[in-house]
């Protein structure tokens, strides 16, 4: 390396580091730091045995153990919140891509009379305050004897998500090219084809990143599900864990598992599709 | 459609293999020469009719009746004088603008209004501030580094909000939080047994951070992605001029981020204040109801003190306060579409 001229940029990486830079990557260690710690506090406190737990100054090194996440899968009922939740999250999803793919490809495809009357239609439910709407809506729901439906909170759900998700989708089908569809078309496609053939594979990515989404508005749903499931069997998982601490009094090790088990689908597929999806983003669109 | 053909018929020419290759030529990537050859179109639309209709059918028929109905219904609502036995009899009698003169010549209501507009204003500008400087930062870290951040900043920003409460509860433990023992550490006294939830300001305090530490996330990386669009040129002209980190901020990151500023801030605006779990899971309200935002006053008033009629009106209010900020968030994001 040494007989090589080095070039500016070269010299610049072997530099000794600056006083500037340290502070800066140091800054970004803290920072790094402060927004990590209580996600894996929620972690390490779920994995503590008891004994380690309930001490006045936190214990940093312990034996990990398994037995919280006993405790709180042990609890009553837990299965059924499982279900509820997963039926719930994902009949919300499904529906919303599918209602949502019909309608963005109409909406970035093509032309027709009120088409920016919807667009604007559907910016504005993106913004619905549902959280502030949970009396008119158990009004509804009691005159229409469906309290405790899991249908009707499914049905909820998938509104919710619906306007973020026409919205996503029309951006991700507007960055198809039309070329690709009409070559589709000029090779003998038919319209439904062109879609299924051409536009489709094109937008996995974007479905993907899109019900991710979904997926986490109506996974940590708490307000609507409050007010409208008051019955125990049809309750999510949501509730279960905010129920967890005043049913376990002091027992934070078990709430913090509860915690880990509730969060961890939505960190998972959060970390894992974020980067596919932003890089499918990025790989497979078109400038322009 | 015959334009289309039209337009890929004279683009053919240009490139003999494509023409040779003929159908096999699936996805031609647009060349800029094609580009300019052709004769500018607007959005070109397929044959129209009936389709778009159809397909647009169903999600403007799930809106109507699952989110304008409601929507209507608390309208309808506000103006009724629903209570505890109005409810169990099933009956709906109409009280004209009571329930609303009610609140408005109420004190506890309007002290709710200046407590959530209080705390949306400090959240908000916390959130802005301390989220640019972190995409500022990210900005200008090495790829290991910025890598580590936005992974922490990913964690927080995906942690269920269900989750991030129950865990800032347990930060916050009278008798074995961490936030305790770090206060002690640090060489306070007094915090033994201090209990964070004792006051309705302290309990929106812990309120505060969780926000803060939750919505940074998404400001801060949005941030990041924003600056990478500014390009270097500009920066390297500015250095060459001789402008401070401060000016450069000032006079050509900012002017070319504003919109993306405007936007956020507003956006923020809108969900820190409609934001219900975050304030009612923390502490339900309380203490003695000292910690209610407007989303959760609605709430307690309806569901808890069974004054159904009065909770539609609060939340009419709401919204009626949301709508503001809305309109101009609107505003923006329709300048914005209309540029592009």
């Amino acid at each position: 390396m040494s007989t090589t001229t080095p070039t500016p940029q070269k010299l610049r990486t072997r530099r000794p580091l600056r006083p500037a830079a340290v502070a800066k990557n140091l800054t970004a260690l803290v920072v790094a730091a402060i927004f990590v710690f209580p996600v894996y506090w929620m972690f390490s406190s779920s994995l503590k045995p008891q004994s380690e737990i309930l001490t006045k100054d936190p214990v940093f090194f312990f034996k990990p153990t398994f037995e919280n996440y006993s405790t709180a899968t042990g609890v009553d009922l837990f299965w059924s919140y499982v279900t509820n939740s997963l039926i719930v999250t994902l009949g919300a999803v499904l529906l919303a891509l599918l209602v949502a793919l019909a309608a963005s490809f109409a909406i970035a495809r093509m032309k027709f009379k009120g088409r920016k009357g919807i667009v604007l239609i559907v910016m504005m439910a993106q913004m619905a305050p549902w959280e502030v709407m949970v009396i008119a809506m158990y009004m509804i729901a009691r005159d229409n004897d469906m309290l405790n439906s899991i249908p009707l909170l499914t049905a909820i759900y998938f509104v919710m998500v619906l306007p973020f998700t026409i919205w996503t989708l029309r951006g991700f089908i507007a960055a198809v090219p039309v070329e690709l569809e009409e070559a589709a078309q000029i090779d003998g496609c038919t319209r439904g084809q062109a879609f299924r053939k051409v536009i489709f594979p094109l937008l996995a990515p974007g479905l993907m990143s899109t019900s991710l989404f979904g997926f986490i508005t109506a996974w940590n749903e708490f307000a609507m599900v409050l007010v409208l499931n008051k019955d125990k069997t049809n309750q999510t998982l949501t509730f279960w864990l905010t129920q967890f601490q005043t049913a376990f009094g002091n027992d934070w090790a078990a709430t913090m598992a509860a915690s880990t088990l509730f969060a961890l689908p939505v960190l998972v597929v959060f970390i894992f599709l974020q980067r596919k999806a932003v890089g499918g983003m990025t790989a497979g669109a078109v400038k322009g | 459609m015959t334009v289309d053909s039209q337009g890929t018929a004279s683009a053919a020419p240009q490139d003999a293999p494509g023409r040779a290759a003929g159908k096999s030529q699936t996805p031609p990537p647009p060349s800029g020469a094609k580009e300019s050859l052709r004769p500018p179109r607007g959005r070109r639309s397929l044959p129209s009719g009936l389709l778009p209709y159809l397909l647009v059918t169903p999600a403007l028929l799930s809106m109507a009746v699952l989110l304008l109905y409601p929507l209507i219904r608390n309208v309808i609502l506000s103006f009724q004088g629903v209570n505890k036995r109005e409810m169990i009899r099933r009956e709906t009698p109409w009280v004209g603008f009571e329930n609303y003169t009610k609140l408005l010549g109420d004190p506890d209501f309007w002290s709710v209004v200046v407590r959530s507009l209080v705390v949306t204003a400090v959240n908000v500008a916390l959130v802005m501030l301390i989220g640019t400087l972190v995409g500022m930062l990210l900005n200008r870290l090495g790829k290991k580094m910025r890598l580590v951040l936005s992974l922490a900043l990913m964690f927080a920003w995906a942690m269920p909000i269900v989750a991030s409460v129950t865990v800032f509860r347990w930060l916050f433990d009278e008798q074995f939080g961490v936030a305790n023992w770090v206060m002690r550490s640090i060489g306070f006294s007094g915090y033994e047994q201090h209990n964070w939830f004792e006051t309705g300001f302290s309990t929106l305090v812990i309120v505060t951070i969780l926000l803060v530490w939750g919505s940074i996330p998404f400001v801060a990386l949005n941030m990041y992605a924003a600056l990478t669009t500014v390009g270097t040129e500009l920066y390297e002209a500015a250095k060459m001029d001789g402008a401070s980190g401060w000016r450069t901020f000032w006079s050509v990151v900012f002017p070319n981020l504003k919109p993306f500023f405007m936007i956020t801030t507003f956006l923020e605006i809108i969900w820190i204040f409609k934001a219900f779990t975050q304030v009612y899971a923390m502490n339900q309200g309380g203490p003695d109801r000292s910690s209610e935002t407007l989303p959760v006053f609605a709430y307690i008033e309806g569901m808890g003190q069974q004054h159904y009629g009065l909770a539609a009106a609060i939340s009419i209010l709401t919204i009626v306060m949301l709508l503001v900020a809305m309109s101009f968030y609107f505003r923006l994001i329709l300048k914005q579409e209309d540029e592009q």
